[in-house]
């Protein structure tokens, strides 16, 4: 999968390079700002873009509108943005780019864990929502009313899925049965009323749900 | 300043006057004319408005070889009871009258050096009989009451005889009333009189120059009694010492966001990129060997580094609060304490730099303390901007509802808060009643003015 990197930080660049070339994400355009990551894009045309949100000129959020740009631009392109804290604004603004699905928000201190990041890309590649677990146990700690419905273990498999985990993984982590799993699902997305006939993107709607209500 | 104008400023004073030839015929001596007189008359008043304040007193003092010694000491003691209790309330208008009275023949400042007092009749009493200036005017009181009696002999004296001296050869000229005895001479006619009618302007003179030098003498020892230190004097050093201070704690400010920013474009990015090549390390190492298991250890001490650096960062100046501003540093700062935090930050701009440094570092000093040295199980932090007569105010205000009873005395950083609120220009308020909640609010005035800083 040909990707385009951004990130100013010349040796954190050159790390990731290395990371994602290891794992089967060759990069194709290594950039320092959103700019020439707009640029290098238009021109690769990659599958994956992989951004720090935080570049010059201003050093506040260029990564970051950047990718919700290209997002509108290239229907169908994962991003997964790296932050260096918790932004709940940052997630939203990304997820609701397109319909939510292909993005990853990730803290940079998790590509020290280079198995689990480039596991997160493949997952974002192949279409899933994947929020930092940070960002959600935050979520889940700041959320006032929609938690105060949910129940500790529902709590628990909103996590997992807005960690982009299936009801299957999310059995096999918890160590409970598939149905039971589901159940949980449809009571948390009951909880947080979403329609049931929303098809297959109610999992990201919940999720998204939680980071409107937290960060808007 | 140069010795040109220091002649310049004496030219055209009293006592320049009182040297030089002219001050007869120049409008000094018109002045203390004035000076004397109404020095006569203001005395006049003091000592009957305030012979109940000072009857005790003098009456010891004449006393003290009549009386028995406890009659003595008893009216001493009435005399000054009385002289604390009632001295002010004369001293105070006097003082009002005598700075005015003084620019007769001391023009310049006259300002006194009373302190404002807050409102209502008690806080003006505690405000006026605590401070210097009022006792001053107290002691001026006395020093009046005694220039009065001099002046009043002196010039009466040498009134009295210029006017009987010019007077005498007229008197003489009806000889029923000869012979005038002046002093050791026997004077028989307007002729015998003549030379000591001649005396008289002498006498003018010596009462004029007599009036020049008491009104001096008496200014001098008013001003150094009844006015106070120069306003724009006090309010251009205050201004050199509140800029100073600004400037200060921009300077700070800017470090803190300097260490900040080296802390994490240095240290911390290369740890994480330290972190990726123990990661990248791994990859071609068997899981669970030694060599892995190493590796495993090492990255993890890295990973920690990068916690604590993040963690030491929060402490000084948060990245986040740089980029996002005061409600997301808030937020992330609740979510880092181990107390539940509800953080309710509605702010519709940015503040300047060092305003938002401070509210945060107030924010996370009270979070501190709500967990340290409470049992707080639920801290409230509210933040808003108010339009305030000068600009933008900011207030934060925190509220724990732990035990309550918080002493800034005891150190538990407080203190440090209140003095950095304070250089700020800003105000803290501490309510912490025995049994809580604990509120801290301060409000930090949105100064735009800061330093040059470069990211």
């Amino acid at each position: 999968m040909p990707t385009v990197l951004a990130e100013d930080g010349v040796l954190l660049r050159e790390g990731l390079v290395g990371v994602l070339e290891r794992f089967g994400f060759p990069v194709v355009a290594a950039v320092g700002d959103g700019e020439e990551l707009i640029a290098a894009v238009d021109e690769h045309r990659p599958g994956l873009v992989v951004t720090d949100i935080r570049m010059p000129p201003d050093f506040t959020d260029e990564g970051l509108r950047a990718a919700v740009r290209l997002r509108r631009a290239h229907p169908g392109l994962a991003v997964v943005a790296l932050s260096q804290y918790v932004e709940l604004s940052y997630a939203t603004e990304l997820l609701d780019s397109g319909d939510g699905e292909g993005v990853g928000y990730l803290l940079k201190q998790r590509v020290g864990d280079v198995r689990e990041f480039a596991s997160v890309l493949r997952k974002v590649v192949e279409g899933a929502t994947f929020v930092d677990p940070e960002v959600v146990r935050q979520l889940l700690r700041r959320s006032a009313d929609p938690l105060q419905r949910l129940t500790a273990r529902e709590r628990e498999v909103l996590e997992h899925m807005a960690e982009g985990h299936s009801n299957g993984a999310i059995a096999r982590k918890l160590v409970v049965s598939d149905a039971a799993v589901g159940k949980h699902v449809g009571n948390i997305l009951a909880k947080l009323d979403l329609p049931p006939d929303d098809g297959v993107h109610r999992r990201v709607q919940a999720v998204l749900a939680f980071l409107r209500a937290q960060a808007g | 300043m140069s010795s040109l104008n220091v002649s310049d400023a004496r030219t055209g004073t009293l006592p320049w006057a009182l040297a030089g030839p002219r001050y007869l015929i120049g409008s000094w001596v018109w002045r203390a004319l004035a000076y004397t007189l109404t020095t006569i008359m203001v005395g006049g008043v003091l000592m009957t408005v305030a012979f109940p304040v000072y009857a005790p007193l003098a009456a010891s003092v004449v006393m003290i070889e009549s009386r028995a010694v406890g009659d003595v000491i008893f009216l001493f003691l009435l005399g000054v009871v009385m002289v604390v209790c009632f001295g002010p309330l004369i001293a105070i208008p006097l003082g009002a009258v005598e700075r005015r009275r003084l620019r007769i023949v001391l023009p310049g400042p006259d300002h006194s050096g009373h302190r404002e007092p807050p409102a209502g009749l008690w806080g003006w009493f505690r405000t006026r009989y605590t401070e210097a200036a009022t006792w001053r005017e107290v002691a001026y009181a006395a020093v009046m009451l005694v220039l009065f009696v001099v002046t009043l002999t002196l010039v009466g004296f040498l009134f009295t005889t210029a006017l009987t001296l010019a007077a005498t050869p007229f008197i003489l000229q009806s000889p029923e009333e000869a012979p005038l005895s002046m002093g050791p001479f026997q004077l028989y006619s307007s002729m015998d009189a003549l030379p000591f009618a001649l005396a008289s302007p002498l006498f003018a003179i010596a009462l004029l120059y007599a009036c020049g030098l008491l009104s001096y003498g008496h200014g001098v020892v008013a001003r150094s009694l009844l006015v106070g230190p120069p306003k724009e004097e006090l309010y251009a050093e205050l201004g050199q010492v509140t800029e100073s201070r600004a400037r200060l704690v921009n300077a700070f400010e800017y470090e803190r966001r300097r260490i900040e920013r080296d802390l994490h474009d240095g240290a911390q990015q290369r740890l994480v990129a330290l972190s990726m090549d123990l990661g990248m390390a791994r990859v071609d190492l068997d899981e669970d060997s030694p060599a892995d298991r190493r590796v495993v250890a090492a990255q993890s001490k890295a990973d920690e580094l990068i916690d604590e650096i993040r963690e030491l960062v929060r402490g000084i100046h948060p990245r986040v609060l740089t980029d996002r501003g005061l409600p997301s540093a808030l937020a992330e700062l609740a979510d880092h304490c181990p107390v539940p935090v509800t953080v309710n930050a509605d702010l519709p701009r940015r503040q300047p730099p060092h305003v938002e440094g401070t509210a945060y570092f107030v924010v996370a000093e009270a979070l501190t303390n709500a967990y340290k040295h409470t049992e707080a199980n639920a801290v409230t932090v509210h933040a808003d901007l108010r339009e305030g007569p000068r600009g933008d105010v900011l207030r934060v205000e925190i509220t724990d509802y732990g035990p309550g009873g918080a002493d800034p005395s005891r150190g538990s950083g407080l203190t440090g808060m209140a003095d950095r609120v304070a250089v700020m220009g800003g105000t803290m308020d501490l309510s912490s009643p025995v049994g809580g909640p604990t509120r801290i609010r301060v409000e930090l005035p949105c100064t735009t003015e800061q330093p040059q800083t470069q990211r």
